[in-house]
């Protein structure tokens, strides 16, 4: 169990302690953004294109204005006149808000109609007449990369493909040598799906421009407020709102998982006609909108190598991506890497020479990829690199377990330089996968699993031991849009010893309020109840980048962390004062100082606290605050060992996980409780695309399922009963050494999970399947094998 | 269009427009905003709340169709403290965004007045109407396990993680 430094009632690092948000929310008081009610406030709804490529030839309002309720109608070209209707997207592309002619990717924004109530503006939606010119979409990515094929993007004036660029990471030439001459050499073709993030709360906004002014307020579903207040600043700059007459609130937020990065054309819209109209204006888009036009993840083609020799020693690597980013480039990722983290992609193992590299692709699919719940493409770095060694293994016919034992990075070889140039901080992967094994049986479960086939019964015992990449990032390194991605905390104690904590990033339920409390309570000894953290207003936190890629702790938490040390050391000059000793003289624990040799005479930071505005030393500052913006000098590599056990229905094809036990390491735990919770929603969200999930397009750029009708999301019955547990490597660079968590079961559960098939399904001579692995895909692949 | 209706104890009267679905009269009207949106198409389960004392999906019927019914939402579970369930989803972690949640606590109510000991089984498939993209669901289960063992009068299993 983990020891714990402070009292529980300090509540510091280690203790479970129970969320502080809970009470609004099991009460029903949450307070999301379509629950903000403004007086005079209007609805917007929008009208979407039914085609993926078409040119508008006529857009007719007019019966959409007789519609009782209905204030106005806005297109492109009624945009297009104060230059609204372009804006710059994550990735430094652009992207249309409204089009005025040619529409690129199906439920497309076409127009938006602004009525007194939401039915109304529903109503006035169905009424707006386009009349289109349908074209013939490009939808496959390879053809679209096809010299032959149209080029999409017409309104880049030079374009003469639909290539957005080439990524390469690497020693070419070296790995090619190594290829040549290796003893073995597997390969695998495979597709990443396009998924959706299906956050339950659906993206939507309040914008609220105040005229008299010149103000704009805007409450929205955002991951990253301060980010997006610049991006606005951006756009609507040249309409004369600038940043510091903008304010971006992010009330409670139903979950994000990445998908709430991105700015839409919905908030656009809103905030421009509330700066026409002058009233608010609410847009919450619905679930079919979320599905069909918000920022897809994933949608990787990868062709992955590994050569090793025949005593199971990993050589080298190869990989080739095409990315498939729809119909502009908006994805979430930092600027300098356009794959973002997939040059993490060597994994968990001791070999120095590999090739990467990655073309991305304009297609007629909606634009963004975000990345879902992982740090920037990791997810599909890891299911790569898992899979192949799988393979690897399969070749050989080594035990997976037993391979990835002999390839290891070593736990005294950190920091260990990566061939991709990363510098891994620490791990202990040989202890992590131990404990998943015993934890699981696995040595029974493999005896189980011959008698099984003896029988002719499908069982499969599947491995991925990942290293992830999180806490983006270090400044050298990381940036979006230009500004670096450091993050903030300011903690002021007021003068009782209760203290107010802001911060740049932006909880959608990972439990901030409580986490970031109990680290400034560890490094203060102010009880963590009595700590009140805020989080999601520009005009109070202090400027951050956000929360998304597993950055809070490590970037925000540090922060904290940091700041809370400042105090520490006003808090001895005070005490050193009241008394009447040196500084030297002062010995400190969470909570009080006390003289060196006699504990009798001591301060708490109470004590210390009333003193910082009622009694502090001459020339001294009053008060008693801080802030810091940490940049951490690398990223942070939590790890972890997951095992899934799974059955298999011959007949139908139906997989059962019998079990599944995950260890991870992130570092020193802050809350056990809220580690494990992470790790639970995490896992589920990685059976998800494993087994489940999947945006399908037809040729014509039809979404096939774009409802929770034919979007399966997990429910309690499809996610099995999780079994959870750590080791501790603490990052030896974090000041309180934490690594981050909330994505490593995202990204280590889908490859476990497709493994874990693949070996159910091997004595067959099935050695590869594309998740989303589904009954139909094994029923098939059995089917084609002879087996039934 | 008129209708009486009986809400957390209340009786309210309403004039409204008979298409209005009642998830819109109990957020819109009553300004009862614990009760969510998130699907059209009657699948998520967050707009769950109890007509006369059955869980429906407050999206999938008119607010008209709830007259002279009483509606039970979030906000009238308690009246002090907590119920068991809210207690339970807090001790047992068994939310992270909480934008399912009072979903979630609405259905699981009308499960354990149906069901006072259902197996681990039973309350999966009970909730399976409802859907939770942050937690994973192993700590929902915990928590309606925690408020059927204390609704029972039994002393209700540890809330510690466990942690292998
Ligand atoms: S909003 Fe009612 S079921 Fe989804
Ligand atoms: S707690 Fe976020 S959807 Fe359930």
């Amino acid at each position: 169990m983990i020891q714990c430094k402070t009292s529980k009632a300090i509540g510091g690092m280690g203790h479970s302690m129970k969320r502080k948000e809970d009470a609004r929310f099991i009460q029903g008081k949450g307070h999301y953004v379509d629950d903000i009610k403004l007086e005079g406030m209007l609805y917007m709804d929008i009208v979407r294109s039914p085609y993926a490529y078409a040119k508008i030839k006529n857009i007719d309002i007019s019966e959409a204005m007789k519609v009782p309720g209905v204030a106005a109608v806005v297109t492109g070209k009624d945009l297009e006149k104060y230059n609204l209707h372009w804006m710059p997207t994550l990735m430094s592309d652009t992207q249309m808000v409204l089009p005025t002619d040619t529409v690129m990717y199906q439920s497309q924004e076409v127009a938006a109609v602004i009525a007194t109530s939401r039915y109304a503006a529903r109503d006035g939606r169905e009424a707006v007449k386009v009349e289109y010119e349908p074209m013939k979409p490009l939808m496959d990515p390879y053809k679209a990369m096809d010299p032959s094929s149209p080029v999409l993007r017409t309104d880049k004036k030079d374009k003469k493909d639909n290539h957005i660029w080439h990524w390469e990471v690497g020693d070419k030439n070296k790995t090619e040598e190594v290829f040549k001459n290796a003893e073995v050499v597997v390969e695998q073709d495979m597709y990443i799906p396009r998924i959706h993030v299906a956050s339950i709360e659906t993206c939507g906004c309040v914008a609220d421009y105040d005229k008299i002014n010149n103000h704009l307020t805007m409450y929205m579903t955002t991951q990253a407020p301060h980010a997006i207040r610049t991006v606005i600043a951006l756009v609507a700059g040249h309409v004369g709102l600038t940043e510091e007459k903008i304010r971006v609130v992010s009330p409670d937020i139903g979950g994000g998982f990445g998908g709430k990065v991105p700015v839409y054309p919905g908030y656009v819209i809103a905030i421009a006609v509330s700066f026409l109209v002058g009233k608010p204006v609410k847009w919450i888009e619905d679930r079919s909108e979320n599905l069909q036009a918000d920022s897809f993840a994933r949608d990787y083609h990868i062709k992955v190598e590994m050569a090793g020799t025949k005593a199971g020693k990993i050589q080298a690597t190869r990989f080739k991506v095409l990315a498939d980013h729809g119909y502009t480039d908006a994805a979430a990722n930092p600027s300098k890497f356009p794959t973002g983290m997939f040059s993490i992609g060597t994994g968990s193992y001791d070999y120095d020479t590999t090739f990467m590299e990655a073309d991305a692709v304009y297609t007629n699919k909606p634009p963004g990829g975000v990345a879902y719940r992982c740090s920037f493409r990791v997810t599909e770095a890891v299911h790569a690199i898992e899979r192949i060694t799988d393979r690897f293994a399969l070749e050989l016919g080594r035990d997976p377990a037993d391979l990835r034992f002999q390839n290891f990075i070593k736990k005294e070889d950190f920091p260990w330089k990566s061939p991709t140039g990363w510098s891994y901080d620490s791990g202990d992967y040989h202890a992590g996968l131990k404990k998943a094994m015993e934890a699981i049986d696995y040595e029974g479960l493999r005896k189980e699993q011959i008698q099984k086939r003896a029988e002719g019964k499908l069982m499969g015992i599947g491995i991925s031991t990942f290293t992830e990449i999180v806490g983006a990032g270090p400044s050298k390194d990381f940036d979006i849009l230009g500004i670096k991605m450091f993050d903030s905390a300011e903690i002021r104690v007021h003068p009782t010893g209760k203290a107010i904590a802001r911060f740049g990033t932006k909880s959608q339920g990972q439990g901030h309020e409580t986490t970031y409390a109990q680290i400034v309570a560890e490094v203060l000894g102010i009880p963590a109840e009595n700590i009140q953290v805020e989080e999601g207003d520009t005009d109070t936190a202090p400027y951050g980048l956000g929360t998304y890629a597993s950055r809070s702790t490590p970037t925000a938490g540090a922060a904290a962390a940091v700041a809370a040390k400042k105090l520490v050391d006003k808090a001895r000059k005070i005490a050193a004062h009241l008394l009447e000793v040196s500084e030297d003289d002062l010995e400190w624990e969470p909570g009080k100082f006390w003289v060196k040799g006699a504990p009798e005479k001591s301060k708490s930071i109470q004590e210390i606290v009333f003193a910082a505005y009622t009694n502090f030393p001459q020339g001294l500052e009053a008060g008693f605050e801080a802030t810091h913006y940490y940049d951490p000098p690398n990223l942070t590599f939590p790890s972890g060992a997951y095992i899934c056990v799974v059955d298999i229905d011959k007949e139908t094809g139906h997989i059962t996980v019998r079990r599944f036990v995950a260890i991870d390491d992130c570092g020193h735990i802050i809350n056990p409780m809220i580690v494990q919770g992470q790790v639970h929603g995490g896992l589920t969200q990685g059976i998800a695309p494993a087994m489940y999930e999947e945006l399908i397009y037809d040729e014509e750029g039809n979404m096939l399922n774009g409802t929770f009708m034919d979007y399966l999301v997990p429910t309690a019955v499809e996610s099995p009963s999780w079994e959870t547990g750590h080791t501790v490597t603490p990052s030896p660079h974090h000041p309180i050494g934490a690594k981050g968590v909330g994505e490593s079961p995202t990204v280590g559960a889908p490859p476990a999970i497709a493994n874990a098939i693949v070996d159910a399904l091997s004595p067959y001579g099935i050695k590869h399947l594309d998740i989303p692995i589904t009954p139909f895909k094994v029923w098939k692949a059995l089917k084609e094998k002879g087996v039934i | 269009m008129k209708i009486n209706v009986t809400v957390n104890g209340t009786a309210h009267e309403a004039d409204i427009e008979p298409r209005t679905l009642l998830v819109h009269f109990i957020r819109e009207n009553l300004n009862l905003t614990g009760t969510h949106i998130g699907c059209d198409t009657s699948h998520c389960g967050a707009c769950t709340i109890l007509l006369d004392g059955q869980s429906v999906k407050s999206c999938t019927i008119l607010a008209v169709q709830a007259n002279d019914k009483t509606i039970q939402t979030i906000e009238g579970m308690a009246a002090n403290g907590l119920h068991p369930l809210q207690e339970g989803f807090h001790e047992n972690h068994g939310l992270h965004c909480g934008y399912c949640t009072p979903g979630m606590i609405m259905r699981a109510s009308e499960l354990l007045a149906n069901n006072p000991n259902p197996t681990e089984d039973e309350i999966r498939w009970g909730i399976s109407g409802n859907l939770c993209r942050c937690t994973g669901y192993n700590n929902i289960v915990k928590s309606i396990q925690y408020a059927s063992a204390k609704m029972r009068g039994e002393t209700p299993a540890s809330t510690e993680p466990q942690f292998v």
